[in-house]
């Protein structure tokens, strides 16, 4: 028999001003909840324990996907992922992104986790994630960037103090496809870019995103630039369901006959945030797409990485798909 | 006949062993109540606030539709879907492996679609159809043809995981009737068998696809 998570009040608002008033009041002991997979977890492991449990899948206006005035497209943050990945505007427009919503976790989860969720995650380190008074929990200590640690899975850039990654797949396509997060809270709205969204350990080493208690996701907004753009999509993990990626690749070209006239190419798993790569963007754009490019783009992929002890395989296998995205 | 011994001993020879199994047994002291012998365990509420939720959270007394039927329950706020399921409508073929959404012995329909129960609050989906393994089965309780084929394939080993994979070929069969082998592959995907049988639940799929 397993036992259950700590007891917490559920709420269940209807609609957004009152979820947002719920949480606000809450504060640190709020917790909004939606497609509940990372969420539980943490709870029935007794490392974080709120008292007000807020469920938003309740408030209809988050959910679904609409197109824009300007050809993009708004997701509601309680879409799953499997209406994501099957969604045929998405599908049409944005297949980086559809592809993806079908790579993360199982069906079952897609089924019910939610790409707002999705892409506010909680990092995945194991000591994090075990309770451990690491940095990121609040401690003085990283117990993963040390010569024994377990760090395969962790960054090759921008460690501070931390080393975790992020683990989301579709983070890197939204930050490729140039998406805006909508957030809500008690003072109004405000929209930001992705690539403001996702915050490193170096601006905030307890939170891998900008949201603070009382803010709430509302949507993703995908704007016209990228639509019917060509997409290469490439996650690589340990196991093919379930697994989290050790490497992630998103890339959105435009080409001109075959020279490539505009290039987004951003990778997951590398770093606490998707790593959009301005390097390898600058290098190949106006050449040719062929192999050469694909070599130059590659050799600039991962310059500067920094590896930890068992993380070094990265760097070859970033280069790789770096190629693999720019070659075609 | 006879029988060999007189006492109530367990008798290993017994071909009776229908009198009182493991199963049933359990059936019966969930229906029976004594449950609230291990309240603390069970609701996570002992010592503690026992009404389940202060002010503005859930009611607790609910009823949820589970195959077709509604049942009146009592569930707790921090209440999982499996654990209302299993513990408190005495549904135990919806089995919990792993309780963390990473191996699919769970997995229920909810509203026709594949969820792990053990990652779900039932208060988050009370207002849904669910459909857990014991509803796949027909009106006469007929075997589901997915489940007869997963017989004839030899498809279970140790049969933990294989309500989850009913429940995931069903459901796929239900929004693909045709399904191609590499479509049912992608459906199980969500469903570890530690066993490794997953060639033969495939085959056993594919097979009842034609039945359907």
């Amino acid at each position: 028999m397993k036992d259950m998570m700590p007891n917490f009040n559920l709420v269940q608002p209807t609609d957004l001003a009152s979820a947002i008033s719920l949480l606000t009041d809450a504060g640190e002991n709020g917790w909004a909840i939606a497609g509940g997979h990372d969420s539980l977890d943490w709870f029935k492991d007794r490392i974080k324990r709120p008292t007000t449990v807020v469920d938003l899948t309740g408030i209809d206006s988050l959910k679904g996907i609409r197109e824009t005035a300007d050809g993009g497209v708004e997701i509601g943050a309680l879409t799953t992922l499997t209406e994501v990945e099957n969604n045929p505007i998405i599908k049409e427009k944005f297949g980086l992104l559809s592809s993806a919503a079908s790579r993360v976790a199982s069906p079952q989860i897609r089924n019910k986790g939610t790409i707002g969720g999705n892409v506010s995650q909680d990092a995945r380190c194991w000591y994090y994630r075990s309770g451990l008074d690491c940095y990121r929990a609040g401690g003085n200590t990283c117990y993963s960037d040390t010569p024994e640690g377990m760090n395969r899975e962790h960054c090759l850039f921008g460690a501070s103090r931390c080393v975790a990654v992020s683990p989301s797949d579709t983070a890197s396509a939204l930050v490729s496809l140039d998406a805006s997060m909508v957030i809500q809270n008690s003072s109004g709205e405000k929209v930001v870019a992705a690539t403001d969204f996702f915050i490193g350990p170096a601006i905030d080493i307890e939170n891998m995103t900008i949201l603070k208690p009382g803010d709430v996701l509302t949507a993703i907004r995908i704007p016209a630039t990228w639509a019917g753009a060509e997409f290469y999509f490439e996650k690589v993990a340990d196991r093919n369901s379930w697994d989290f990626p050790l490497v992630n690749i998103a890339a959105a070209i435009k080409m001109n006959g075959s020279t490539i006239e505009d290039i987004r190419i951003t990778c997951g798993a590398v770093e606490c945030v998707p790593k959009r790569l301005n390097v390898v963007e600058d290098i190949v754009r106006g050449s040719e797409r062929n192999e050469d490019t694909a070599n130059l783009g590659a050799g600039a992929a991962a310059r500067g990485a920094v590896p930890l002890n068992y993380n070094h395989f990265k760097i070859p296998l970033m280069e790789g798909l770096v190629r693999k995205a720019i070659r075609g | 006949m006879q029988k060999k011994f007189s006492s109530d001993r367990y008798d290993p020879l017994s071909t009776e062993r229908d009198a009182l199994s493991r199963r049933t047994f359990i059936k019966g002291v969930i229906a029976a109540g004594t449950v609230a012998g291990a309240a603390g365990l069970m609701t996570g509420c002992s010592g503690g606030d026992s009404s389940g939720g202060g002010a503005g959270s859930v009611e607790r007394l609910v009823t949820i539709n589970v195959n077709g039927k509604d049942r009146p329950v009592d569930v707790m706020p921090n209440e999982t879907l499996a654990h209302t399921l299993r513990n408190k409508l005495g549904l135990t073929g919806t089995k919990l492996g792993c309780d963390r959404a990473s191996c699919g012995a769970c997995t229920v329909m909810i509203d026709g679609v594949t969820t792990y129960s053990c990652s779900t609050l039932t208060h988050m989906v009370r207002n849904k159809k669910i459909v857990t393994v014991e509803g796949v089965v027909g009106p006469n309780g007929e075997l589901h043809p997915v489940q007869q084929a997963m017989i004839e394939e030899l498809a279970p080993q140790c049969g933990y995981c294989t309500p989850g994979q009913v429940v995931s070929g069903v459901a796929l069969l239900q929004r693909n009737p045709n399904p191609t082998r590499d479509e049912v592959r992608h459906a199980l995907s969500g469903n570890l068998c530690r066993c490794g049988a997953y060639n033969n639940y495939i085959n056993a799929i594919v097979k009842a696809a034609g039945r359907a």
